[in-house]
């Protein structure tokens, strides 16, 4: 009866067992050294740029497109803020909004392509690839921009105070039951029927003891990385625009079914650009986060990027066709994939090792949706 | 005695429990034309597909004899292999190939590594010269007209060695000089001892055309005459003859002053030479319900579309709403004006399959339950779509169950709750009850006149000509672009309409 609800809900199982696995794995393979409060730290602020990357990419490939430019504009944002950065010594917060609207502006200029002319988004985004790592190249002169700024480095190199940090996270856990308290009590009230309390509780207790494990874990290293600090920012915002907003709602009709979506009067081109205009300010964000851990802005940075934000996004379920996919997911993507770069950089595994495997990994992961999709 | 080349006999085909087909027989001998009438949904295409193979053996009851042996075909290949071509409506050719590599399309002569291009050119001559096409086979087809590309469709089955052409719909895009060509050819075919199944709606050319004609109506076989005794008029009766019965439950409403005036509404595909739409004009009334009949391709859909702002083509229209000129050029300026659509095509333009029932419902509305920072108040969203799934009594286990898995009855309702939402002045149903079982139809018409009740205005296209009389209270008839005829429904007969809709003739409005 409830299909749709359950395959979402098996394929979260899956992913979460699949991670569970894949940490087990390398724990034993590594003597426990994997899951080290400091190489946890390490494995997930480096998750933090292609996760970001994700969420602007599942939103692109929830209404149908893709966006193969993100490599390519990531490493041209993070030129530009280097160049506002240490050719012009911007204040770092001028720097920061200016690369976002830069960033807005490139996936608004994709998605009026896309939109508006028509231009199917695998060849606008194939040509933004090749033009913005053209015009970085132009603009820095194929040299690498160094050395930034200090104020820049604290975006992706610093860790939240320990105190913030916690009192952040302790306002999520509560935030988190109180959800769960005032939608159960919404319903109720509208006479529509509640799951069980038990379950509904105990998913959000689940939740609560990840979030205050991980915390513990990073405040015995040294705190919460910065960049995992705003990538928790977006997931949260990104989820709410997705699930809550009737802009995130008309993404999914438009990736289920354009035309029915057009009909109902929906204005999907204008919906359309908006995507890869938001699309383009995550870019921003990963830029920024990038170029503050390199302390560099450089003509290669970000090369396939796009590969490892879509990759994260297939694994993390989201369906090319359109339609189908999340925000939660494509982190749990991002995840695994530097899960299993980090783990196999530990065990010394050969980096065309590490490629195939990743390749194998993206091929399965499609193939067991298409299976189970079968099945049904 | 001889044997028919063709003999179908007594074919069933149910389609999940509905009979699309009820015992059809018919028998044809080689150099004999057969025409094949009936308004549209009566099985005439489905018989054609059970006897081109479409529907593989076994798919259906009955037996059919091609040439004396029992045709067991489970493609479409396997009947061709017999010298039976059918030629669709939509013609099946590659625009950016060549005449001639089209005509040997999946049949190429010469070996895998080389083909053998001189003899391809030889044929390809041979078979345009029999189809009378004076065009190069080099030509790409795209270059052709619609007429033109018919005659290649033609000659590619000459070149299967046809022995069995079905032609479905020839001539409904052609021009009257195109329509006596292909008569021409087909009567010459008629010559070399092809036989051919011809499906028309156009009955002069039925009969001009003709050894036998077969009437099927609601899939049982009617009536096989010889073309000879019959006229148009025998034609008519028969494809409708039926009673209309208590299918259609009319009630008494009142029908007020003129709320939708509608005119000189012209539409063309750019770059198409007949417009699909011609200079049309109509008035719509306060709560009255507006049927409009006509054929497949006579414009109906497309004058719709104007008026919703969701025609992909060049089009004009004046169109007062309540005493207001309005442009529409988008669905969005529709709605927002007070027009909604139930479109013809429910799966294509309807629904969002993998959405939910109730996210379905809400689609055009989305705004109305927008609250702080752009968030959805799914309480008063959810509110609403059960408050309308009561209503219209959409059957469906959950609003959370994905709209997909609902029969096509409930899917429509779901989309007429939908536009209900958007709170029309004006609501277009276009086919409203296509491919929806009785039990359903009922529910939807007895809603229409609910709505009506309440000061709705409807208009409804349906090729069902029973119910554009048991439900309008006026109908409009359609003919190659253009308003043919208007009738109140009163003393309306469906001979009356379809008349109308199908002879040339003086319009009647």
């Amino acid at each position: 009866m409830f299909k749709t609800i359950k395959t979402s809900q098996l394929q979260l199982f899956a992913m979460l067992a699949a991670m569970l696995l894949i940490v087990v794995f390398f724990s034993i393979a590594t003597d426990g050294a994997f899951i080290s409060p400091r190489n946890i730290s390490n494995l997930i602020r480096q998750t933090a740029i292609v996760g970001v990357l994700a969420i602007g990419m599942v939103f692109v490939i929830i209404s149908a497109e893709i966006d193969l430019s993100v490599g390519s504009m990531m490493g041209l944002l993070g030129g530009i803020a280097a160049i506002l950065d240490v050719w012009f010594n911007f204040p770092i917060l001028l720097t920061v909004l200016v690369t976002i609207a830069a960033g807005l502006a490139l996936g608004l200029f994709n998605g009026w392509w896309v939109a508006y002319q028509r231009v199917p988004s695998f060849i606008v985004t194939l040509a933004g690839m090749l033009a913005f790592r053209g015009i970085l190249v132009g603009l820095t002169d194929g040299a690498t921009v160094a050395p930034t700024s200090g104020s820049l480095a604290v975006i992706g190199q610093s860790y939240i105070p320990s105190g913030w940090g916690m009192s952040v996270v302790g306002l999520l856990c509560l935030g988190l039951v109180a959800k769960v308290y005032a939608r159960r009590k919404a319903r109720k009230h509208h006479g529509v029927q509640n799951q069980g309390a038990k379950f509904e509780y105990s998913k959000a207790l689940v939740a609560v003891l990840v979030l205050l494990g991980l915390l513990f874990i990073l405040e015995s290293y040294r705190g919460i990385p910065t960049p995992i600090f705003i990538l928790g920012g977006l997931i949260l915002m990104a989820s709410y625009v997705a699930k809550r907003t009737a802009f995130g709602r008309r993404l999914y009709a438009i990736g289920g079914n354009i035309e029915a979506t057009r009909m109902s009067g929906v204005n999907v081109e204008r919906t359309k650009m908006m995507v890869f205009g938001f699309n383009g300010m995550m870019v921003a964000v990963a830029a920024l986060i990038l170029t503050s851990r390199l302390g560099a802005g450089s003509p290669a940075a970000g090369n396939m990027a796009e590969l490892d934000a879509i990759a994260a996004c297939v694994i993390g379920g989201a369906s090319l066709a359109g339609g189908v996919g999340a925000v939660f997911g494509a982190i749990m993507g991002a995840l695994i994939m530097a899960s299993l770069d980090n783990g196999m950089s530990m065990l010394d595994v050969p980096t065309f090792w590490q490629l195939i495997v990743k390749g194998m990994i993206l091929l399965l992961a499609v193939w067991l949706d298409v299976k189970t999709k079968k099945a049904q | 005695m001889t044997q028919p080349l063709l003999d179908m006999r007594g074919i069933v085909k149910s389609f999940s429990g509905v009979r699309a087909l009820n015992g059809v027989s018919i028998q044809l001998d080689a150099g004999e034309v057969l025409s094949i009438c009936g308004e549209n949904g009566s099985g005439k295409s489905t018989l054609m597909k059970v006897l081109s193979g479409v529907w593989p053996y076994g798919s259906y009851e009955g037996e059919i004899f091609f040439a004396g042996n029992l045709v067991k075909a489970s493609t479409i290949r396997d009947t061709e292999a017999l010298g039976i071509v059918i030629i669709h409506q939509e013609l099946a050719l590659v625009k950016e190939l060549s005449v001639m590599e089209n005509i040997f399309l999946g049949n190429e002569l010469g070996s895998f590594a080389r083909l053998n291009d001189e003899a391809m050119h030889r044929r390809t001559t041979e078979l345009l010269a029999r189809v009378k096409l004076n065009v190069l086979p080099d030509t790409p087809v795209g270059e052709l007209g619609v007429g033109q590309q018919q005659l290649v469709e033609i000659a590619k089955a000459l070149n299967k060695n046809v022995k069995l052409l079905i032609l479905d719909e020839p001539t409904s895009s052609l021009t009257t000089t195109e329509i006596d060509i292909l008569l021409n050819i087909v009567s010459e075919l008629k010559q070399q001892d092809i036989a051919c199944v011809y499906i028309s709606h156009k009955l002069d050319e039925v009969l001009a055309l003709s050894d036998w004609v077969t009437v099927i109506r609601d899939g049982d076989h009617i009536a096989t005459k010889s073309a000879a005794q019959l006229t148009q008029n025998d034609i008519i009766s028969m494809m409708v003859g039926r009673e209309l019965d208590e299918l259609f439950p009319r009630e008494e409403h009142d029908i007020g002053d003129v709320v939708l005036r509608v005119k000189h509404a012209t539409a063309k595909q750019s770059g198409a030479n007949r417009a699909q739409v011609e200079d049309v004009s109509f008035e719509l009334r306060h709560g009255e319900i507006l049927g409009i009949a006509g054929l497949i391709g006579s414009g109906r859909t497309e004058l719709m579309q104007c008026l919703y702002g969701s025609y992909d083509g060049e089009y004009q229209a004046e169109v007062e709403l309540e005493g207001q000129m309005v442009t529409i050029r988008s669905q969005r300026a529709a709605l927002e004006v007070g027009i909604a659509m139930v479109p013809e095509d429910r799966k294509r333009h309807g629904i969002v399959p993998i959405m939910s029932v109730g996210r379905n419902i809400t689609l055009s509305v989305l705004d109305q339950y927008s609250s702080w920072l752009g968030g959805v108040n799914e309480d008063k969203e959810n509110h609403d779509i059960d408050d309308y799934i009561a209503q219209l009594k959409v059957k469906t286990a959950s609003a959370d169950l994905s709209i997909k898995n609902l029969s096509g009855g409930n899917q429509q309702k779901a989309i007429i709750a939908k536009c209900l939402l958007t709170h029309p002045k004006i609501l277009i149903l276009d086919e409203p009850t296509r491919g929806i079982d009785v039990g359903a139809k009922y529910e939807i018409y007895k809603l229409m006149f609910t709505l009506v009740k309440q000061g709705m205005s409807i208009i409804m296209v349906s090729s069902e000509l029973s119910e554009v009389i048991g439900i309008s209270d006026r109908v409009l008839v359609m003919h190659e672009g253009r308003l043919k005829g208007q009738f109140d429904h009163q003393g309306l007969t469906q001979e009356m309409i379809m008349n109308c809709a199908i002879k040339e003739g003086v319009a009647n409005v």
